[in-house]
């Protein structure tokens, strides 16, 4: 199928047409024409490369009633994601070449993005020893990033094994920042709001001792660091005087660390528990001038749904996370392009190239230029419209945007040039 | 009044004055009667839900329900549904099928009565909430200060021992305040919560610096088992250093008083003779939470049933 896209604004740049045949970009230029070719109508659209999720939880194997690779795919897809991450937390943990390869299948069965998996560091997620992270690598899913994710690989010399060996592997590891000793019963950022609400606090600290202890380990053997969800300014002080002395680290930042506080606690909706936790105002404006300036190099939506009975709860019962993947980009849009913070080719560098190149995905994230592939999206930045948990294609509920205004509208993503968004409709 | 009351910045001063009146006016009414028994709750039906072991705090409600002639109903975690696994929300949404009128809340999860307040349509009593609050201990003890010294504004309240885990302390520092006391909490540093600067009440190290000036020194239970978490390094240090003993109450002032929300640890926190002493205004506290619970419950369910 060829689609000819016109009107584009390619980066947020002057309009322009896009030729899309055989999954590849065939052309871009103005007043372009191609005979058979469907006409996608673009005017007003920004056209980015298909945006790359380092940090999405799709449940299956184990939950999938609160999502599975499907519906987590169509959940990206709509997003605007052309390529997710799934982490290892699922049941079992995939920590196995078997159970990486089990998830990279439903992820091409599904085919509305591109689902690579991440393995576990250590068996079971257990922090005890290394999983067989050789055999991920080779295996069909090509695991490049692993990750104890909602778990923190404490043992010091453990994670210094776990750098050293991917190095191996062209491998990553993507750390949870969080001393266990230091959070343990924890329940939201330690602070005034904790002290008052009388929630067991999970101090700032905590994330930013890993963090200390792990871009020093990483410069000790040379290795690839990857910090989870930066939340504190503390955490991008010391990213950026680790990226100042060489250190080979990148980081992320969620979309809610970027929009939400701790005050979203106050009236203990569990919705709002997250790990790590909403912080201050200070912290939103530190991690977004971190995203602006490039000491966290990427947008990660650590989409994390969960089943009603998990949420509808007492706040300390309840499990953390939140949904991330449909209102990615608008709250990126939200926070940082309205803000003047960043323009849609930062958008498109931190949503999309920076995370494919963390993941050594060599099909995402690429320029949109002739020969390359054609995964794109193409949004509405003069839309707005308020979030409504129902409408969403996840399979869970649990955003933290409900009842919020965001702008922004993904109206068509493109996977290799097929269509898996048209008019904010999923095909499939 | 707002229709629940689930922590002590619910009540403004005018609401909080209110209780404490009523409480006062509850209790001459019913001085010297044979039967103590006010008609003003019948025929509206009042449940217990507690989900921590509480005796004294669901015999205070269940007597003060009771003697408003509501009907009670007391769930206790234990031996119901809570044990085979149901929510609280169903749990919620089953009493109020029943047709509870109001619930009173006891639960070890800090919030618990605010979702439940935002799940039913009767009347949400918060009766201790995890680490948070515990309104109604708070009222009582204003109550009980106010009759003892007759005012509360600019009333000098130290308030001593493990205020981190303390719902009587967030719920105090927050109605004293509104009452216009001034609360001076007293702990070591590992038991005052990050954040305790944004209280209004100041803060000390120093209990034998504080007590000269305080008019009333409101010990908090300790439980030892904080030791084993470092919190401080022995009990007994714990006693030198914060625990109020003969010695201590001996530098207080002629009328200063000296109160417990109990169950006291004696010897650890509070010395026998201190809690045994005329200062000591522990039994009081108790009787007077009878009261003061009637009164809430007065004001939040009184009139006719909507």
């Amino acid at each position: 199928m060829t689609y000819l896209i016109k009107g584009a604004r390619v980066l947020g740049g002057d309009p322009a047409d896009l030729l899309v045949r055989d999954g590849r970009i065939a052309a871009v230029g103005a007043s372009l024409s191609a005979t058979g070719a469907e006409v996608v109508d673009a005017t007003g659209l920004v056209a980015l490369p298909g945006l790359v999720d380092l940090h999405t939880h799709l449940r299956e194997p184990g939950r999938e009633d609160a999502e599975t690779v499907e519906t987590g795919s169509r959940a990206a897809a709509l997003g605007g994601f052309t390529a997710v991450h799934a982490m290892a937390n699922t049941d079992p943990v995939a920590d196995t070449a078997g159970v990486v390869e089990q998830v990279w299948r439903l992820g091409q069965e599904a085919g509305l993005v591109d689902v690579v998996p991440v393995g576990a560091v250590t068996v079971g997620l257990r922090g005890e020893r290394l999983a067989e992270l050789g055999a991920m690598a080779d295996s069909a899913a090509t695991v490049r990033v692993f990750s104890d994710d909602g778990h923190c690989v404490a043992d010091p010399a453990l994670m210094r094994r776990a750098l050293e060996y991917v190095k191996a592997l062209d491998g990553v590891v993507a750390q949870h920042a969080e001393e266990p000793r230091l959070t343990v019963g924890a329940q939201m950022h330690e602070g005034d709001r904790s002290a008052k609400l009388g929630l067991t606090g999970w101090p700032a600290a905590a994330e930013e001792a890993i963090i200390a202890r792990d871009v020093l380990l990483a410069q000790h053997v040379g290795a690839r660091l990857h910090v989870c969800h930066v939340s504190t300014a503390g955490s991008v002080e010391i990213l950026r005087w680790a990226k100042t002395r060489g250190v080979d680290v990148t980081a992320e930042v969620t979309p809610h660390h970027l929009l939400l506080t701790d005050a979203c606690a106050e009236g203990y909706d569990p919705v709002f528990k997250v790990n790590p936790p909403l912080r201050t105002d200070a912290d939103v404006q530190a991690v977004r001038a971190g995203l602006a300036d490039g000491t966290i190099d990427c947008v990660a939506t650590d989409h994390a749904p969960h089943a009603v009975e998990d949420k509808e709860c007492e706040w300390a019962q309840a499990r953390p996370g939140m949904l991330g993947l449909e209102q990615a980009l608008a709250v990126v849009q939200d926070t940082m392009v309205e803000t003047g913070l960043l323009d849609w080719a930062g958008v498109a560098d931190r949503m999309s190239v920076r995370p494919a190149a963390i993941g050594r995905l060599t099909g995402h994230g690429r320029p949109i230029a002739p020969g390359e592939p054609a995964n794109l999206v193409l949004l509405d930045p003069t839309a707005r419209s308020v979030v409504d948990p129902a409408a969403l294609a996840s399979r869970s509920r649990n955003s933290p945007y409900a009842g919020r205004e965001l702008p922004g509208r993904v109206v068509h993503t493109f996977l290799r040039g097929v269509p898996t968004v048209t008019d904010g409709k999923a095909t499939r | 009044m707002k229709r629940h009351l689930l922590e002590a910045d619910d009540l403004d001063r005018a609401d909080a004055t209110l209780v404490l009146d009523t409480a006062a006016q509850i209790e001459s009414a019913l001085s010297g009667r044979e039967v103590k028994k006010l008609p003003t709750l019948r025929g509206r039906t009042v449940v217990n839900l507690f989900y921590e072991d509480s005796t004294r705090t669901r015999i205070s409600f269940e007597l003060a329900a009771k003697r408003l002639s509501a009907d009670v109903i007391n769930f206790s975690a234990k031996g119901s549904s809570v044990s085979k696994g149901e929510s609280l929300k169903d749990t919620a949404l089953t009493l109020e099928a029943m047709g509870s009128d109001a619930i009173v809340i006891r639960h070890g999860a800090s919030g618990a009565p605010h979702q439940l307040a935002s799940w039913v349509r009767g009347s949400v009593v918060n009766a201790g909430d995890g680490t948070h609050e515990h309104p109604t201990q708070a009222l009582l003890d204003a109550y009980t200060i106010r009759r003892r010294l007759g005012r509360l504004e600019g009333v000098r309240v130290a308030v001593v021992g493990d205020v981190l885990h303390s719902r009587v302390a967030r719920s105090n520092v927050r109605l004293l305040h509104t009452l216009g006391a001034e609360v001076t909490l007293v702990a070591p540093p590992t038991l005052l919560p990050v954040g305790v600067g944004s209280w209004p009440a100041e803060v000390s190290y120093d209990l034998d610096a504080v007590l000269p000036k305080a008019d009333v020194v409101m010990m908090l239970r300790v439980q030892a088992e904080r030791m084993n978490a470092s919190f401080f390094p022995s009990a007994r240090e714990y006693s030198r250093r914060y625990g109020l003993d003969a010695r201590r109450m001996a530098v207080l002032g002629d009328e200063a008083i000296v109160m417990h929300p109990g169950p006291m640890n004696r010897g650890m926190e509070i010395a026998a003779e201190v809690a045994d002493s005329v200062r000591s205004t522990i039994v009081e506290q108790v009787g007077n939470g009878v009261s003061v619970r009637m009164a809430v419950l007065y004001l939040l369910l009184g009139g006719a049933p909507s």
